[in-house]
Formats: structure tokens, C-alpha cells, sequence
């Protein structure tokens, strides 16, 4: 089986990162409230929702296709995360910093530094399983899918690492809504 | 595409540079996560840069590992490696500028700007590694 050429990081993206990018360098600089909150929900929201997505639901489809099937939805959605996934994670933890100095919850005298020094410990172990081993089996597994005579051997053994890191990651996430419910809430 | 082929065994002749890296990257986590949680107070720096220090020596680890596989294949990890270092610097710049913006001074902006550069080098390190280790010529 052969497939089509793709770009292993689409252009388009790469403008959409920039533009979303230059939207939270705006937001920093502005320092209002409500800009912050809108982008730290925003981008939060949709990091929240992609890994969850990811984790629960694609991957295990993915983990149950022929290795045909899965190389070629892999070769249309891996391209995408690739570009969306270190934008929202920069976006949201750059966005939330600041919202949390603004708010003073990052003080640690704040009534709610528990949670959020919590949340800094989640987000650290879903950032290592997601540098560590997701971004860079994303970007191996279309490599190999590149070349002229791709190994399906690799390409089941990177997915499944994509698979598992994902759904670990997606699982995490729902500790990271409650605790910022919590923080929210108080 | 190919047969099934003994692609796996011969990926497993290479070192655990992503086990090695990861380590690297848990510690600067962990010095971060020290710093942050006592935010504003000033805390010891000793920890931190012993977490630092620790992640530093891993990092040129991984180098010396990959160094030491006959044959490895530089070329295909540094095409690789050279574009993930340009987007892991763009977003360890943005977080540092932020950092700075905050006010954030002294030694504790020193610890957090060689995490960010620690992290901005061995991100694209594993990324190029996962690449150059399923690479055939």
C-alpha cells in the first residue's frame, strides 16, 4: 500500500499557531481581566476537550483499525495535531499564569495555592507524557508514513505509544477540571 | 508498503535516550514546580539548581549515547531536530518573556531560564531521536 503525499506540518497550521500566538502576546500585554480569562478558557477548553477526545475516543478506535485504515487517519489528523496541541498548551499555561498573578492564587498564601500548586503537579506529568513521548511519536509515525515503502511494524508500534500516552493524558484532564472547578468555585 | 520486517529488533539496538530525556525533563519540572509553588517568597535556591544541574547532566548523557551508536543516523536527526528546536524556542521564549515581564528577577530567573533552555533542547533531542532510530537508508 502506498499513500498519498502530505505535509508532516501543514503550512495553514502554521499560521493559525502564529495567529492564536500572537492573540496571547496581545492578551499579556493588555492585562486586562477578561482577556486573560478568555483565553486561558478558550485555549484551555479546547486542549481539555482534544485530549479527552484523543484519549477515549479516537485512540481506541484507532488501536481496533487494520494497520491500513489507521495509517491513513493517522495521515490526516497526526499533520493537525502536531500544530494544535504545543499552542494550546503554551497558550493555556502562559495565559493561566498570568490570570493567576492577576488573581493572586499562584501567591502562596492565596486560600487556593493547594489546588493550584495541584494543578502545576498534573500538568507536569501530562507535559512529560505529552513531550516525552506523544509529540515525538506523532511526528516518527509521519515520517515513517513519508517514506516510499513505510514499515507497518513501526507505524503499529509508534501509534500505540501515541494511543496510550493519550488516553493516560485524557484521564488526567479530568483531574484538571476539577480542580479548576475548585479553584473557580472556591 | 512493506511487509513486516524486522524494523522493531533493530530499533531496539539503540539507547533509552527517551527514558534518559524524560528523567532530564521530570527534574526541571520538579525545580519549577518548587519555585512556583512558593511564589512570592524567596525559597532556597539549592534544590532547584541541583535539579538543574542533574538535568544538565542527562541531557549531555543523551548526546554521549547517541554518540556512541556505530552508524547512527546524524543527518536524518538533525532535519528533524533542527525545526522542533525552532518551535520548542519560540515557545520557551514566550514563556521566558513572560517571566521577565512578571518582574521576575535574580536567581530565580536564572533557574527558570535554563529550565526553559534545557527543555527547549531536549524536546526536539527526543523528537529527532524517535526519528533517526526507525530510520533505514
Amino acid at each position: 500500500m502506498t499513500l498519498p503525499d502530505f505535509e508532516v506540518v501543514p503550512r495553514v497550521g502554521l499560521i493559525l499557531s502564529g495567529a492564536a500566538l500572537v492573540l496571547l502576546v496581545a492578551g499579556v500585554v493588555s492585562g486586562t481581566y477578561w482577556s486573560l480569562v478568555l483565553l486561558h478558557v478558550a485555549f484551555g477548553a479546547g486542549w481539555t476537550i482534544v485530549d479527552l477526545f484523543m484519549g477515549l475516543i479516537i485512540g481506541p478506535i484507532l488501536g481496533s483499525l487494520s494497520i491500513p485504515a489507521r495509517a491513513e487517519l493517522s495521515r490526516r489528523l497526526m499533520p493537525k495535531m502536531v500544530v494544535i496541541m504545543p499552542t494550546l498548551v503554551t497558550a493555556t499555561l502562559v495565559a493561566g499564569w498570568q490570570l493567576g498573578l492577576k488573581m493572586g492564587t499562584v501567591n502562596s498564601g492565596h486560600p487556593m495555592h493547594g489546588w493550584v500548586v495541584a494543578s502545576y503537579i498534573v500538568v507536569g506529568v501530562m507535559a512529560l507524557l505529552a513531550l516525552g513521548l506523544l509529540e515525538p511519536a506523532n511526528i516518527a509515525v509521519l515520517i515513517e508514513m513519508k517514506k516510499p515503502q513505510p514499515d507497518p511494524m513501526v507505524i503499529d508500534r509508534l501509534m500505540k505509544r501515541f494511543v496510550y500516552s493519550a488516553g493516560v493524558i485524557g484521564i488526567m484532564q479530568v483531574a484538571i477540571l476539577v480542580i479548576m472547578t475548585k479553584i473557580r468555585v472556591g | 508498503m512493506k511487509t513486516p520486517a524486522a524494523a522493531a529488533p533493530e530499533a531496539d539496538r539503540f539507547p533509552p535516550v527517551v527514558q534518559v530525556g524524560m528523567t532530564s525533563l521530570a527534574l526541571i519540572l520538579v525545580g519549577g514546580i518548587y519555585l512556583a509553588a512558593h511564589l512570592p517568597e524567596s525559597v532556597p535556591l539549592a534544590p532547584a539548581v541541583a535539579l538543574l544541574i542533574a538535568s544538565v547532566v542527562l541531557l549531555l548523557a543523551n548526546l554521549t549515547l547517541m554518540a556512541r551508536v556505530p552508524g547512527f543516523p546524524w543527518r536524518r536527526f538533525v532535519d528533524v531536530a533542527k525545526w522542533a528546536l525552532l518551535a520548542y524556542t519560540i515557545t520557551a521564549g514566550l514563556i521566558g518573556w513572560v517571566f521577565i515581564r512578571d518582574g521576575l528577577r535574580g536567581g530565580t530567573l536564572v533557574v527558570l531560564v535554563a529550565s526553559l533552555v534545557v527543555y527547549a533542547l531536549q524536546v526536539p533531542l527526543m523528537i529527532g531521536f524517535t526519528v533517526a532510530r526507525y530510520h533505514r537508508s
